[in-house]
C-alpha cells in the first residue's frame, strides 16, 4: 500500500486523508495535539457525499510518521509557509503535492526542502464539524500537474492514487490553464461573498438590473481574464461559466473566506487576489476592481483587530 | 400661537418623516409664532410622544417645540410648506400620502442622496432641492439627541420649480428657527459635496466595520474613497454642477477626532440592524447618472453591487 501523509487535517485534508485511508497507509501532521490524539483515537468520520468512519495514524511531530511517498499540503494558504518550515528536513524522498488557493503555493513549499513537488488545484469542499468529522459537500474534482522535479506521470500516479480512492482527480500536462481558471474564480467568488455575506448563490449569477451582483462578477473576471491572456496562460474552463454551474446546483457552497469573515479569521486574501494583483502589475494589466475588493477584505480584517 | 400683531402672515409647515433630521427642523420652526408645524411620521410612541410632551431636542441646543404629530395623512391641513426628511427609499410612499397637503404648497426634500427631487415631483407641482448637514439621533419617543449643528442649502428644482419667493420663505423661516438655511437659484453643488460625500465614505464603513475615522486611517481605503470622490465629481462636471467645496476637505475634517472619528456611518448602523440602506439613492445614484451621462463611475458600481449584496444575504 502507499503511505500518505496529509499535512494539515482541515476541511480539504481530512476529506484527503479519510478517502484515501481505505486505500493507503494515512498519516495526518496536524498542528494540535489534541487534534492527532482524537483522530488517532476516534478515526476520521466523513458524512454528506459519503458515509464512512476511517482509522488513521497522527502526529503533530513529522519524526513521529512513517516516511510517506506521498506528501499532500493540505492547510489553509495562510498556514503555508509555517507548516513548510516544520517539514524541513524530513521525508527527503517524498513528492510533496500543493492544493492551496490561488498560486504560487509550490514556490512557497520549494524554499523549505529539494522535494520534487506536484502542483494541484482541488474543487472539493466540504463543512468541518469537530476535530474527527467532515461533511463532504461538493465531490468536485482535484487537477494535478507537475512542479519541481516532477513529470505529468507523477501527477498521473498521484490522480490514480485519488481514484483509487473514491476521489475525482485528473492529471494534467500543465496545470497553469486550470489554476488560472481557479485563481481567477476564487478571487472573484470568495471576496463577494466575503464582502456581502451571500453564500455563491444566483445572486453571482444575476444580469437582469444594471445594480445586480451578476456585473461585479463578470467584472472581475473579466479583469482576471486580461491578466492570464497577458501572463500568456490559456484558461482551463471559463471562470464565468463556472460561476454560472456552481450556482445552478441548488445547495449554495459557502466560500471559505466568508467563512473566515463571520468567524473573524485572518483570510486567504494575500495568496489568492494579492496574488492575481500582484501579477497583473508584472504583466502591466490594470486590475481596478480587485484592487478595490482587496482593500475592502483587509480592511475588514482589520475591524476586527481592534 | 400666533399672536396678534405677528411680524408676518401665518405659515404652516408640515414635516414629512420625523425622525432625527426632521426633527431638527419641526422642533425649531415651532418655536417661532408665525408657523404652525405639523409632523408626519408612522411611528405611533414616537407621534404620541410629541403630542404629549413636545418634540424635545438636547445636545448641540435645548429646544422644545409644540408639534402637532400624526400617524394619519389625511389629518394634514392644506399646508404653506413640506419638508421630506424620510429615509430615501421611503419618499415615494410618504409623499404619495401627504401630496393633498401641498396641492397650494412646495414641497422640500432635506434627504441623503440624489433622485429624492424627482420623486417629489411625481406627486407635486412645486418643489425644491434641498441639502442640509445638521445630524442627530432619536434617543426616545419625542425625544432627539442634536449632535452636529450644520448649514442647509435650498433651491428651486429645475424639473417642478418652486418659485424663488418661496424657496426664500422657508429659508428665512428655517434661519430664523435656529437652522440656518441659504436659498439659492442653483442648489446642486451642496447636495452633490454631500451626496458624494457620503458615497465615498458610508459604505467603506459599511463593508469594512470600520468607523469614519478608521477609514480615513487605513491609506489603501483612504485611497478607494478618492477614487469614489472623483469619480463623483466627474459625473458632477458632466451636468456643469460647480461643488461648493471639496468633499475631500469634508471626509478629512470630518476624520478628526473632535468631529467624527468614531462616529459609525449611518449606512453601518443600518447593516449592523439590517435595516435597508440608503445605497440606491448615494452610490446607486452616482452610477445612474453617470450612466445616463456616459461617464464611467466602476467603483461605486462595484460599491453599489455590494451592499446590495448585503442587503440580499438577509
Amino acid at each position: 500500500m502507499a503511505r500518505v501523509c496529509v499535512a494539515g487535517a482541515g476541511v480539504i485534508g481530512s476529506l484527503f486523508a479519510a478517502h484515501l485511508a481505505r486505500v493507503a497507509d494515512v498519516s495526518a501532521l496536524t498542528r494540535r495535539e489534541e487534534h492527532a490524539a482524537a483522530l488517532r483515537e476516534q478515526g476520521l468520520r466523513v458524512t454528506g457525499r459519503a458515509d464512512f468512519t476511517a482509522s488513521l495514524d497522527a502526529a503533530t511531530d513529522p519524526e513521529a510518521l512513517p516516511d510517506p511517498e506521498l506528501v499532500i499540503v493540505a492547510c489553509k494558504g495562510t498556514d503555508l509557509d509555517s507548516l513548510a518550515l516544520r517539514l524541513e528536513g524530513h521525508w527527503p524522498d517524498a513528492l510533496v503535492m500543493t492544493v492551496q488557493n490561488g498560486i504560487g503555493a509550490d514556490g512557497v513549499v520549494a524554499r523549505h526542502g529539494d522535494w520534487r513537488i506536484l502542483t494541484a488545484v482541488t474543487f472539493m469542499s466540504g463543512t468541518r464539524h469537530d476535530d474527527t468529522h467532515v461533511q463532504y459537500v461538493l465531490d468536485t474534482a482535484t487537477w494535478i500537474g507537475p512542479g519541481r522535479g516532477t513529470t505529468v506521470a507523477d501527477a498521473e500516479w498521484a490522480a490514480e492514487l485519488l481514484r483509487s480512492a473514491g476521489l475525482k482527480a485528473e492529471a494534467f500536462p500543465d496545470l497553469r490553464p486550470a489554476q488560472w481558471s481557479k485563481l481567477i474564480f476564487n478571487a472573484t467568488v470568495n471576496t463577494v461573498a466575503a464582502l456581502t455575506g451571500l453564500p455563491h448563490d444566483p445572486h453571482f449569477a444575476a444580469l437582469g438590473r444594471p445594480d445586480d451582483l451578476g456585473h461585479l462578477v463578470k467584472g472581475l473576471m473579466d479583469e482576471g481574464k486580461a491578466v492570464a491572456a497577458a501572463a500568456g496562460v490559456e484558461l482551463g474552463e471559463d471562470p464565468w461559466e463556472m460561476n454560472v454551474l456552481a450556482t445552478q446546483r441548488g445547495s449554495a457552497h459557502y466560500p471559505s473566506m466568508l467563512e473566515d469573515v463571520a468567524a473573524h479569521r485572518r483570510t486567504e486574501i494575500d495568496m489568492i487576489t494579492g496574488a492575481l494583483v500582484r501579477e497583473a502589475r508584472r504583466v502591466g494589466v490594470p486590475v481596478p476592481l480587485h484592487e478595490t475588493m482587496e482593500r475592502l477584505i483587509k480592511a475588514k480584517e482589520d475591524s476586527w483587530q481592534a | 400661537m400666533a399672536g396678534v400683531g405677528s411680524p408676518e402672515p401665518r405659515m404652516t409647515v408640515a414635516v414629512i418623516g420625523c425622525g432625527a433630521v426632521g426633527s431638527l427642523f419641526a422642533a425649531n420652526l415651532a418655536t417661532l409664532d408665525d408657523v404652525a408645524v405639523w409632523a408626519y411620521d408612522l411611528a405611533r410612541e414616537h407621534v404620541d410622544a410629541i403630542n404629549r410632551d413636545g418634540l424635545r431636542l438636547t445636545g448641540a441646543g435645548e429646544v422644545t417645540g409644540r408639534v402637532r404629530a400624526t400617524t394619519d395623512a389625511a389629518e394634514l391641513p392644506p399646508c404653506d410648506f413640506g419638508i421630506v426628511a424620510t429615509k430615501a427609499m421611503h419618499t415615494d410612499g410618504a409623499v404619495a400620502a401627504t401630496a393633498h397637503a401641498f396641492a397650494d404648497g412646495c414641497v422640500a426634500t432635506v434627504q441623503n442622496g440624489i433622485g429624492n427631487e424627482e420623486v417629489l415631483a411625481r406627486h407635486v407641482e412645486r418643489v425644491i432641492r434641498g441639502t442640509t448637514f445638521p445630524a442627530g439621533k432619536i434617543v426616545a419617543p419625542g425625544v432627539v439627541q442634536w449632535d452636529v449643528k450644520g448649514d442647509t442649502t435650498l433651491g428651486p428644482f429645475e424639473g417642478r420649480p418652486a418659485p424663488f419667493d418661496q424657496v426664500e420663505r422657508l429659508a428665512d423661516a428655517c434661519s430664523r428657527g435656529g437652522m440656518p438655511t441659504k436659498a439659492v437659484q442653483d442648489a446642486r453643488g451642496p447636495q452633490w459635496r454631500k451626496v458624494i460625500f457620503n458615497a465615498a465614505t458610508n459604505p467603506l464603513g459599511a463593508l469594512t466595520g470600520l468607523t469614519h475615522g478608521r477609514v480615513c486611517e487605513q491609506p489603501a481605503l483612504r485611497r478607494l474613497a478618492s477614487q469614489l470622490v472623483d469619480e463623483g465629481k466627474a459625473v458632477a462636471d458632466a451636468q456643469g454642477i460647480v461643488l461648493d467645496a471639496d468633499p475631500e476637505e469634508l471626509i478629512d475634517y470630518a476624520a478628526r477626532p473632535e468631529v467624527a472619528y468614531d462616529h459609525k456611518a449611518s449606512m453601518l448602523q443600518d447593516v449592523e440592524a439590517r435595516r435597508q440602506t440608503e445605497v440606491d439613492f448615494l452610490n446607486g445614484g452616482i452610477a445612474g447618472f453617470g450612466r445616463r451621462l456616459g461617464v464611467p463611475t466602476p467603483t461605486h458600481e462595484t460599491i453599489h453591487a455590494l451592499v446590495k449584496g448585503v442587503e440580499a444575504s438577509w
